[in-house]
């Protein structure tokens, strides 16, 4: 696995040469810098860390700052860690979209989804709510219905699906398909959706 | 629009110059692949552009609509899409909308669009 951190532009759409329209997100991902390389030896497992994102260093703390100066960055808002990395990497090195990614290659994007807000259970787990209007109901057509039985268990059950906060879940999408790298600009157009509002973070795996 | 969604979608601009610039209310010829197995051939689809949609985005859509045998036909073609060979502008229509709904409730005499010579449209809102 190898990765790099993007930031989500917007969806625009694509013909294909048969014909065929498909959807397609815009990612942009600026040289993303090697901010910290884990070893075994020092760290107990082995990492490679990267930072995206600029930002003012006043946003940031002298620790954090500290840590950025040892790879000869500046104050990045992002910092992901990648378990395994198929290229090899040094300290301090800015890696481009074409050093990890090729054209026509299946990658995994994972990004935080839109927050919702407080939901019912018909939004949140795509329940069919009460159904009919008639037969003298007025009033529950979005309702759960029942959570449960009597006596026994006497109890609802843990994890029984309710309404409640929605979105806002770290959400991994795979098989999205690289359409197009344009290196003078640092984007990548991929076929299909992804999670997150515009501007947000998403990091970008193989 | 993001500017890097412009910057992406403007490989199309060529594409888009070989259109003529209809709207509206114009009668166009729109010459259509169609593949019939291994074999393909050009269909015509003439009549009246009844609107434009999302325009100057790669999503931009169009509606044509024509009597055909009495019935009222109305086709949606993508601009972009690829089984569009050429769009052939016939006539120029003097219309007052962008969407031009109320020709569904009209047949015969009523439905028709009075002819927009020199683009009187355009001197008129001077």
């Amino acid at each position: 696995m190898s990765g790099l951190i993007g930031k989500k532009i917007g969806m625009t759409s694509f013909f294909t040469e048969e014909g065929k329209s498909l959807g397609c997100t815009l990612v942009e991902a600026e040289a993303s810098i090697v901010s910290q390389i884990k070893t075994i030896e020092n760290d107990g497992y082995y990492a490679v860390q990267l930072a995206y994102g600029d930002c003012k260093d006043k946003s940031l703390s002298k620790a954090e700052l500290g840590h950025l100066a040892k790879a000869n960055s500046k104050g990045k808002r992002k910092l992901v860690e990648f378990r395994t990395f198929e290229n090899q990497v040094s300290l301090g090195q800015a890696l481009q979209i074409s050093d990890v990614f090729k054209e026509g290659e299946k990658i995994i994007a994972v990004g935080t989804s839109k927050g919702k807000g407080f939901q019912g259970v018909v939004k949140r787990h795509g329940f069919a709510g009460v159904g009919g209007q008639t037969h003298g109901q007025h009033n529950r057509l979005r309702h759960p219905g029942s959570i449960g039985a009597c006596s026994f268990p006497g109890r609802v059950f843990k994890g029984t699906r309710m309404g409640g906060r929605m979105g806002g879940d770290r959400v991994k999408v795979k098989n999205l398909e690289i359409l197009k790298i344009y290196p003078e600009k640092n984007l990548i157009l991929l076929a299909g959706a992804i999670p997150g509002a515009k501007n947000s973070f998403v990091i970008l795996e193989k | 629009m993001s500017d890097l969604i412009k910057f992406v979608e403007s490989e199309n601009k060529e594409k888009r110059a070989g259109f003529p610039a209809f709207k509206a209310g114009d009668t166009i010829n729109v010459h259509v692949k169609i593949k019939e197995g291994a074999k393909e051939r050009i269909q015509m689809f003439q009549g009246v552009v009844i609107q434009r949609k999302n325009a100057s985005t790669n999503g931009e859509s169009f509606t044509v609509r024509k009597i055909s045998n009495g019935v009222g036909v109305e086709r949606i073609f993508p601009l972009l899409s690829p089984i569009i060979e050429k769009i052939e502008m016939i006539r120029k229509g003097a219309v007052r909308r962008a969407r031009l709904y109320y020709l569904r409730d009209k047949t015969g005499k009523g439905a028709r669009i009075k002819e927009d010579k020199k683009g009187m449209i355009a001197k008129k809102a001077k």
